[in-house]
C-alpha cells in the first residue's frame, strides 16, 4: 500500500516537471535549427550560438542583468527580511494590516503603472536615468514579495523560543543572529529567490526608469520581438538555463555537505 | 528594560523599511491617486471615476478580472498543494523546490512563444492529439489556454509559500493524529491543511492580486478574448496616454487589493475556529 | 550567521566580476567614448552593418536604444533624463511632438542627401517643409491572405472580410486607430474622423466582424500567418512583407477603397546633444547605397527614390509594396487628433474587443 502510493506521487511530481520544462525545452531545441525562427525545426545547426558569442552588446546586456539581479535581490532580500520582522512585532491589528496593505500596494498595480510613476519620480528628483534608477526600482518592487514570503516563517516562530533565548542572557543582535534568522532561513531564501526572479522577468518597469543607453534582457527582448523572436535569444535562454542548472545543483551539493552540521546546530537551539 | 530594548530594535529593522514604503509606495500612490482625478484634457474632474462605476464597459471588465483571477488561482493552488506536499516528502525537497524555480528565470515573453508554438495548430500538442486519434482542435486563443498558461506562470509563487509552511509542520501532529484514529483524509483535512494555511494564504495573495491585471498573456495566448483590468490600464498608459482613467483603474485595483487582504486575513481566526469543532 | 555573511559577500564578489565584464565589454565597442550617436528606434530598425560601417567612416559610435511603441517613446522623451540625439517617430506622433515643443528644426544647410527622396514623401502635412523630420521609411495597411484557405483574389476590399465564409479565420492588429481605420475606411469614411456617431457606426459594423476574428494580436501576427494558423490578418505592409519572405503560400492586398499611409521618420528631440554626429548620420542615412541596404535588410519601403533605383528588380517592382499612384492617391495619413478624440476611438475598440 505505501509503496503504491509513493509511485503515484513521483509519477505526480514528474508530471508537474515535464508540464514545467516543457517550453524551455522547446526554446533549447529551437535554439540548434537552422532557421530564423520558432516554426519548423530545419536542421542542427551551432551558427546561433555563434552569433551569441559574436555579438558583445547582448552580452554585456546579458551581464549587466545578472548584475541587477544580484544586487537588487540582496538588498531586497535584506530590507524585505527586516521590514517582516518589523511588522511581525506590531502589536496593533490596524497597524498590522497597514503595513501588509502598503506592502502589497507595489504586487498589485500593473508594471506600467509602476513605471510611469517611478519615471515621473526619479526626474522629479532629477536622479538621472541609467544603471542607479533600475537597480533602485528593482529593490523597490522585489521588497513585497521577500515580506510575503519571510513573514510567515516569522509568525510561524514561537515567542517563547525568544524569550527562552532573552532569558539565558542573549542580547538582541544575538538573539537576531543565533536564533531568529537561522530559524526563518528556508523563508529568506525563497524571498532571495523571488526577488531574483522578479527582477529577470520584469520589462514595463525597467524600460521606464531606464536610460543613457542601459538596458537589460527583458527590454532587448521584447524590441526584438517586433521582427520576432531572434533565436540568438534562444541559445542565450539555453545558455543562461544550462549555467543556472549547474548552479543550482552545485549550491545544492555544498548545501547537503554541510547540512548536517547545521541540523545538528538548530536541533540545538530547539532544545 | 527589555521592552524597551525590544521596541529600539523595531525601530531599527523598520527604518530601511519605512522608508522603502515611503518613497516607492505612498509617494507613487499619492501620485496615482492625484492623477486619477484630471481627465484627458488635464481638468481637475472626478469625471474618471464617475466614467467607471457608470459604464458598461469597466464593470464587464472588472467582473471578468476577478473571475479570471479566481479561476487562475484556484487552477495554481490545485496543481501547487499537492507538489509543494509530494515535494516535501522527497529525498532533496531543496533541490526539487530551486527546479520548480527554476523555469521562471526564462523570459516570459519568451515562454509565451514557446507556448505559442506547443499549442498552434501544427503545434506539439495537437500533434499528439492527432497521433491518439484526436483531430485538431483550436487551442490557442481559448479560455483554457489562457488560464493553463497564467497557471503555470504563477505555479513556482503557489509552490513556495505551501512548501514551506508543510516543511515546519511539526510531524508529531500528523502521527498524534493517526495514532488517535483518524484516517489519512481526516488527517489532512482537520490537521495538515489547516496548518499549512497561511502558507496557502501567502500563496494566494502572491497569485490572485496581481492576476488581476495581467495583460500580456490576454493578448499572446488569448487572443485579447479575455480581456482584464490590466488590457484597459496598458491601453490608457500607453496608447491614449488617458493617465488619469489608468490611474482611477489603479486605484481601484489597490483598494481591491486592500479588500482582498482584509478578507484572507481574517479566514484565519475562522479556520481556527473550524479546528476547534 | 557566518555562512550567511559568506554567502552575502561571494555573491556582492559576483557582482564585482559582473560590473567588471559588463564594462569591460562596453569599453571594447567603444560606447563610453566622446565621439558619440545615441539612437533611439523600434527593435531592429537598422542594419547593424550600416552602424559598423557609419562607425568606421565618420568615427561616431551608435549607441542604440529602443522602444516598442510611439507612445511609451513620446513619454520618455518628455520626461528627459537621457540625451536621445535621434528618434523615429511615425506620422501622427511626429504632428504630436512638435505640438508638445518636443522637436528642434532641422538645420537644412547641413543636409546634403534631401534631394535622393521621393516628393511624394516630402513635405507632408504633419511636417510641412520638412522642418523637422527626414523620412526614413513608409508603408500602408492592408490585408494578408493565405491561398491555402482562400481563393487568390478573392480579397480585394475591406468589406470582404465580413463574408460568412471567413468564419473564424481573421486576425486583427491590436491597434485602436488601425482596427477602427479600416471599418471606417469599408465604409468610406475618413480614417480620422473625430464625429462620435460615425465611430459608433464604424463600432456596430466590427463588432458583426466579431464571428470572423479569430484573435486580435500584435506582432505575434507575422509568426501565427507565417505558421498557416489563420487564413487571413489586417497589418502593416512591414510586418506583411516579412510574412511573405517566409511563407510563399501569403499575398499583401492594399485595399483601392482606401486605407492608412504610414511613415518613420527621423527626428531631433529636444534632449539631443551630439550635433555633428547627428548631421554626419542623416547624411550617411540618406546616401542611396546605405538607404538601399537598410530597405533590404529591413523589408520595408524606402522613400529615397534614388536608393530605391538599386533596390533588385522584384522589390523595386512590387505593387504589394510600392503601390502604384492610384493606390495611393487614396490613402490617408493619421492626423495627430486631440486627446479627447483619441479617447473616442479607445473607447469603441476596447467596446468591441469586449464584445468579442
Amino acid at each position: 500500500m505505501k509503496i503504491h502510493n509513493f509511485k503515484w506521487r513521483n509519477l505526480y511530481l514528474w508530471f508537474v516537471f515535464i508540464v514545467l520544462y516543457a517550453p524551455i525545452i522547446f526554446l533549447i531545441v529551437y535554439s540548434f535549427s537552422k532557421g530564423d525562427t520558432m516554426n519548423n525545426f530545419h536542421g542542427f545547426t551551432w551558427a546561433h550560438y555563434q552569433d551569441l558569442f559574436a555579438d558583445s552588446r547582448l552580452i554585456a546586456i546579458f551581464l549587466d542583468t545578472l548584475l541587477i539581479a544580484l544586487l537588487s535581490s540582496i538588498l531586497a532580500t535584506i530590507v524585505g527580511t527586516l521590514g517582516a520582522l518589523g511588522i511581525s512585532q506590531t502589536t496593533r491589528a490596524i497597524t498590522k494590516n497597514t503595513l501588509l496593505s502598503l506592502n502589497n500596494i507595489l504586487m498589485v498595480s500593473p508594471d506600467v503603472i509602476i513605471g510611469a510613476s517611478f519615471l515621473i519620480f526619479f526626474t522629479a528628483l532629477k536622479i538621472p536615468l541609467g544603471f542607479g534608477s533600475v537597480l533602485l526600482s528593482h529593490i523597490a518592487f522585489s521588497i513585497p514579495i521577500v515580506v510575503l514570503m519571510v513573514l510567515p516563517k516569522v509568525q510561524e516562530m514561537s515567542r517563547s523560543l525568544l524569550d527562552a533565548a532573552a532569558d539565558l542572557g542573549a542580547n538582541s543582535w544575538q538573539l537576531l543572529s543565533q536564533v531568529t534568522i537561522p530559524y526563518i532561513m528556508p523563508g529568506i531564501l525563497s524571498g532571495f529567490f523571488m526577488a531574483l526572479t522578479y527582477s529577470l522577468d520584469d520589462f514595463a518597469v525597467t524600460f521606464f526608469v531606464t536610460g543613457n543607453g542601459f538596458s537589460t534582457l527583458s527590454v532587448e527582448i521584447y524590441s526584438r520581438a517586433r521582427q520576432g523572436i531572434n533565436l540568438e535569444i534562444n541559445a542565450l535562454s539555453g545558455l543562461m538555463f544550462l549555467m543556472a542548472l549547474i548552479l543550482v545543483i552545485g549550491y545544492y551539493f555544498i548545501n547537503q555537505y554541510s547540512s548536517r552540521h547545521r541540523h545538528a546546530n538548530t536541533r540545538g537551539h530547539r532544545k | 528594560m527589555q521592552r524597551k530594548q525590544r521596541l529600539s530594535r523595531q525601530i531599527a529593522y523598520f527604518i530601511p523599511y519605512i522608508l522603502w514604503i515611503g518613497l516607492f509606495v505612498i509617494a507613487p500612490v499619492v501620485l496615482l491617486v492625484y492623477q486619477s482625478f484630471f481627465d484627458i484634457n488635464g481638468h481637475f474632474t472626478l469625471s474618471n471615476y464617475q466614467t467607471y462605476f457608470s459604464s458598461n464597459t469597466y464593470l464587464t471588465m472588472t467582473l471578468n478580472s476577478v473571475w479570471y483571477a479566481f479561476l487562475i488561482t484556484f487552477a495554481t493552488l490545485v496543481i501547487s498543494y499537492p507538489t509543494a506536499y509530494v515535494l516535501n516528502a522527497t529525498k532533496h525537497p531543496q533541490l526539487w523546490l530551486l527546479l520548480i524555480i527554476m523555469p521562471t528565470w526564462i523570459n516570459l515573453l519568451l515562454k509565451a512563444y514557446a507556448f505559442i508554438g506547443i499549442f498552434s495548430q501544427a503545434g506539439i500538442a495537437n500533434q499528439f492529439l492527432h497521433f491518439i486519434g484526436i483531430a485538431p482542435q483550436q487551442i490557442l486563443f481559448t479560455k483554457f489556454s489562457f488560464i493553463f498558461v497564467a497557471a503555470y506562470i504563477q505555479i513556482p509563487f503557489m509552490v513556495l509559500p505551501i512548501y514551506n509552511s508543510i516543511n515546519e509542520l511539526n510531524p508529531s501532529y500528523v502521527n498524534a493524529s493517526k495514532d488517535l484514529g483518524a484516517t489519512s483524509w481526516q488527517t489532512f483535512s482537520k490537521v495538515i491543511f489547516p496548518l499549512t494555511l497561511p502558507g496557502v494564504k501567502a500563496g494566494v495573495q502572491a497569485v490572485f492580486i496581481p492576476s488581476l491585471s495581467l495583460f500580456m498573456l490576454t493578448r499572446l495566448i488569448g487572443g485579447n478574448k479575455v480581456i482584464t483590468l490590466g488590457t484597459a490600464i496598458e491601453e490608457h498608459f500607453l496608447t491614449t496616454m488617458n493617465w488619469g482613467m489608468g490611474s482611477t483603474i489603479g486605484v481601484i485595483l489597490i483598494i481591491a487589493m486592500v479588500i482582498i487582504m482584509s478578507l484572507t486575513g481574517g479566514s484565519k481566526r475562522r479556520a481556527k475556529r473550524g479546528m476547534t469543532k | 550567521m557566518k555562512k550567511l555573511l559568506s554567502i552575502i559577500v561571494a555573491l556582492f564578489a559576483v557582482c564585482g566580476l559582473l560590473a567588471f565584464g559588463a564594462n569591460q565589454l562596453q569599453s571594447t565597442s567603444g560606447s563610453t567614448g566622446k565621439k558619440v550617436l545615441n539612437l533611439y528606434t523600434w527593435g531592429d530598425y537598422i542594419d547593424p552593418s550600416l552602424l559598423t560601417k557609419f562607425q568606421k567612416q565618420t568615427g561616431y559610435h551608435v549607441n542604440v536604444e529602443t522602444f516598442d511603441s510611439n507612445e511609451a517613446m513620446f513619454t520618455k522623451i518628455k520626461q528627459g533624463g537621457t540625451s536621445y540625439d535621434l528618434t523615429v517617430p511615425s506620422d501622427y506622433m511626429i504632428e504630436k511632438m512638435k505640438k508638445a515643443n518636443l522637436l528642434l528644426p532641422l538645420d537644412k544647410k547641413r543636409l546634403t542627401g534631401m534631394a535622393n527622396y521621393d516628393s511624394r514623401f516630402m513635405n507632408l502635412n504633419f511636417d510641412k517643409h520638412n522642418r523637422y523630420s527626414v523620412p526614413y521609411f513608409w508603408g500602408t495597411l492592408g490585408i494578408i491572405y493565405n491561398d491555402k484557405f482562400v481563393k487568390p483574389g478573392s480579397i480585394n476590399h475591406w468589406n470582404d472580410l465580413w463574408q460568412p465564409q471567413y468564419r473564424d479565420k481573421i486576425m486583427l492588429i491590436d491597434s485602436a486607430r488601425d482596427v477602427m481605420g479600416f471599418s471606417l475606411a469599408s465604409m468610406n469614411k475618413s480614417m480620422n474622423t473625430t464625429n462620435p456617431a460615425t465611430l459608433l457606426a464604424a463600432r456596430n459594423k466590427l463588432n458583426q466582424l466579431s464571428p470572423n476574428v479569430k484573435a486580435i494580436v500584435a506582432d505575434e501576427i507575422k509568426m501565427y500567418m507565417i505558421q498557416n494558423e489563420a487564413a487571413i490578418a489586417v497589418d502593416w505592409s512591414g510586418e506583411a512583407s516579412e510574412m511573405l519572405d517566409e511563407n510563399k503560400h501569403l499575398h499583401y492586398v492594399v485595399p483601392s477603397e482606401g486605407s492608412n499611409l504610414w511613415f518613420d521618420n527621423l527626428v531631433i528631440p529636444k534632449t539631443a546633444k551630439h550635433f555633428d554626429a547627428i548631421y554626419a548620420f542623416l547624411n550617411f542615412m540618406s546616401e542611396p547605397k546605405n538607404a538601399a541596404k537598410n530597405a533590404e535588410y529591413i523589408g520595408y519601403a524606402t522613400p529615397n527614390k534614388k536608393a530605391k533605383a538599386l533596390l533588385p528588380k522584384a522589390i523595386r517592382n512590387d505593387r504589394q509594396f510600392y503601390p502604384d499612384d492610384q493606390t495611393i492617391r487614396h490613402l490617408q495619413i493619421y492626423k495627430d487628433l486631440a486627446p479627447a478624440k483619441v479617447g473616442l476611438y479607445n473607447d469603441r475598440y476596447l467596446e468591441f474587443k469586449l464584445h468579442h
